[in-house]
């Protein structure tokens, strides 16, 4: 568990598993290893992202309890419950299983594509292209068209934005092939540039747009409605299964391009089709929430430790991301006598992880 | 007796490298001079060359158009020209000792989280005590640079991943996300830091006065003398610890000034302009192409190089969106990306 060495997502030898051990599954042409931890862990994931889901559906100005909570998602509530749950708190609390799933999963492909610990959608350039483009959207046609960009515009804009960065990312790191540390590098100039640009809008711009898009720089669930929510459901719903199909074809990959091209593997063409889902997923997460940092690249690593899997898995990375993004939004709104942004306490709790996975890498 | 003449071979290349360094190094000098005078006339009043005399010599005196001329450039013009040159050398130096001790050919000053720890001190000072002139926060972004680049420099060092290239990434990753996000959480519960910060942020060497420029030229110069006090271990290093302990190195004793040499020129160079990224990584690249790889030549060269770079772009600045300004940092980003990414595509970095 490795985040200086380059190898693949980061595993080292110690912690493959002889893959012998564990039995197979074959439903026709679909087969599968039987990993009953794996399960076990996802499971239970997905149980404390519900918990963590309705207690932070029942925290606001009108407490509402856990059993109240859960009784009107069931769709048995009172009537008052029923207004301040499903119109009020759940558009926002389903916003961060949404982003949490769609960044997790963003970060599981492109760090299993990259093989390399670092490369989150932050890293190649995503997200910084996304903000810039949002940024220019919103200091440029400034207040007065402020309603109109605020409703579709900066969402859709941000998508646009993210998907363009991540295609020319794709397309300058190309040289007979993608390599992983290729790609990271070109990610990070790419970056910059986008961030030089975004720092000249906020110089250019008048304060009261800076504050607006400082907040939505950094990432945030504030003031969603079911419209919003909406889209990136969906696309979310769409993309995973996507991934969860070419996942199969996948697996090959972490062996090498030649025993993956032996094993019947298409394998730049599975890659491509899966950095793309990668690329639309993390677009997808960023025109909802904001660049919220560090879950694409914590959850992957996280979840690869929970699941003892050699790379990151991605149904438990997006399990990961879910529980991860909604504990830090219940944080940011309790912790603090003010609101805080969501993107500050995941990058609060990223950065000294990022750290942690360093030095333990390191001392071993 | 008879003696005999022996001729000790001298390598053929080796006079000729020696002339083309001088000559190589004086060239650069005159380009920097030249951007000077350059940086001292153009801007939003373009002014000829007899005017710029007349600015910086003239008496103060009662002809009303030549007190202006005196006044744009004795109070704006030459301390950003000077501002310029002097962050430029110890932004350079500095990227070339960083690449040099960390043999990482990544390495760029602002890896270090100098930026975001100079970025956090400055809003949070502002948030805190009110201060609104950069004479007065520009200490603690001195201080913020400092403790955050030695925080990273330390987390890169410990255990066997020292040596590695991604190993500095990452650490300077971490704590710059993590300084990054408890800064915006600052700047935007506070108005006045917010204003501050996205001015800061930009990278500028505009509007800063002698009363920062001096100590910042101070701390610069004593980051020089310990740079170039450091060379010829840092050759010696280079050939790879066994060989430079075996030729008496004492590797922790040079590490370490290594590492406050670069400290005190980046951490004062941020503070001054804000964090500039790319330039040392820039400017030590086309430094070892012109002059090898011995760090006593190139890391002079990688001073100058930073100097006429960050004037140039500065320059650049006043001309691309007139009336408006680019800011110094923005222009080197703009600039050094693409260099970047050619050096990558070309395959100039290896993976360790």
């Amino acid at each position: 568990m490795n985040g200086a060495e380059v190898k693949p997502g980061g595993a080292t030898p110690a912690d493959v598993r002889p893959v012998a051990l564990a039995p197979g599954v074959r439903f026709g042409r679909v087969s599968f290893v039987w990993r009953p931890w794996m399960v076990c862990v996802t499971l239970l994931l997905g149980a404390a992202t519900f918990l963590v889901f309705c207690l932070s559906i029942g925290v606001g100005d009108f407490p509402i309890g856990l059993p109240q909570v859960v009784a009107t998602i069931l769709g048995r509530g009172e009537q008052v419950d029923e207004f301040v749950i499903m119109d009020l708190r759940m558009p926002r609390a389903l916003i961060g299983v949404v982003v949490g799933v769609a960044l997790g999963v963003a970060g599981a492909i492109t760090q299993s594509v990259a093989r390399n610990p670092l490369a989150s959608p932050d890293i190649l350039g995503i997200t910084g292209g996304a903000g810039a483009v949002a940024v220019f959207l919103v200091t440029v046609t400034g207040g007065t068209t402020a309603a109109v960009v605020n409703s579709v515009g900066l969402s859709g804009a941000a998508l646009a934005g993210g998907l363009g960065t991540g295609l020319l990312v794709y397309f300058l790191a190309w040289r007979r092939g993608v390599d992983g540390f290729r790609l990271i590098l070109i990610g990070i100039s790419v970056s910059a540039v986008m961030e030089a640009i975004t720092t000249w809008l906020l110089v250019q711009a008048d304060i009261r747009d800076v504050a607006r898009a400082q907040a939505w720089l950094i990432g945030s669930l504030d003031n969603r409605s079911w419209d919003d929510i909406r889209v990136a459901l969906w696309c979310t719903l769409v993309l995973v299964a996507v991934v969860a199909g070419a996942a199969f074809q996948f697996k090959p990959l972490h062996l090498g391009d030649e025993v993956a091209a032996g094993l019947g593997v298409r394998y730049t063409r599975v890659r491509a089709v899966l950095l793309l889902c990668g690329v639309l997923l993390a677009g997808v997460a960023v025109s909802a929430a904001g660049p919220v940092p560090f879950v694409a690249l914590v959850a992957p690593q996280v979840a690869m430790r929970l699941v003892r899997c050699p790379t990151p898995p991605m149904v438990a990375s997006g399990m990961v991301g879910a529980l991860l993004l909604t504990g830090a939004d219940l944080v940011a709104r309790t912790a603090l006598p003010i609101t805080l942004p969501v993107g500050v306490v995941t990058a609060v709790i990223g950065g000294p992880f990022l750290v942690y996975l360093l030095v333990r890498a390191n001392v071993r | 007796m008879g003696t005999i003449a022996v001729e000790l071979p001298v390598p053929k290349g080796t006079t000729g490298l020696r002339r083309r360094r001088v000559v190589g190094s004086l060239a650069l000098l005159l380009t920097l001079l030249a951007a000077v005078v350059v940086s001292l006339a153009v801007g939003a009043r373009g002014l000829g060359p007899a005017e710029v005399w007349h600015g910086l010599t003239a008496p103060p005196d009662t002809d009303r158009r030549l007190t202006e001329i005196r006044l744009i450039v004795q109070t704006v013009r030459v301390p950003r020209t000077v501002l310029a040159v002097v962050a430029g050398v110890a932004l350079g130096v500095g990227g070339a000792l960083i690449q040099g001790y960390t043999r990482n050919p990544i390495a760029d000053t602002g890896l270090l989280g100098v930026n975001s720890g100079a970025s956090f001190a400055v809003v949070a000072v502002i948030a805190v005590f009110g201060f609104d002139d950069p004479f007065q926060y520009v200490w603690f972004a001195f201080l913020g640079a400092a403790v955050a680049g030695v925080v990273v420099f330390g987390l890169a060092s410990i255990g066997r991943g020292a040596g590695n290239p991604l190993t500095l990434a990452l650490a300077g990753q971490g704590v710059t996300v993590f300084l990054a996000a408890v800064t915006t959480a600052v700047a935007l519960s506070d108005q006045a830091s917010l204003n501050a910060l996205r001015f800061w942020n930009a990278g500028s060497v505009a509007g800063v006065g002698y009363g920062v420029i001096w100590p910042v030229s101070a701390f610069i110069a004593a980051g020089l003398v310990l740079a170039l006090a450091t060379l010829p271990a840092l050759n010696l290093l280079n050939l790879g610890e066994d060989v430079a302990r075996g030729l008496g190195v004492n590797i922790a004793v040079s590490r370490t000034v290594g590492i406050v040499a670069i400290t005190l020129l980046a951490g004062a160079a941020t503070a001054a302009c804000g964090p500039i990224a790319f330039l040392g990584l820039m400017v030590a690249h086309v430094a070892r192409h012109l002059t090898g790889p011995d760090y006593r030549w190139l890391v002079p060269y990688a001073g100058l190089l930073g100097a006429i770079v960050l004037l140039v772009c500065d320059i650049a600045g006043r001309l691309l969106v007139r009336p408006g300004e680019l800011d110094a940092g923005v222009v080197v980003a703009l600039l050094g990306a693409p260099f970047f990414a050619v050096l990558v595509w070309r395959g100039k970095f290896k993976n360790a």
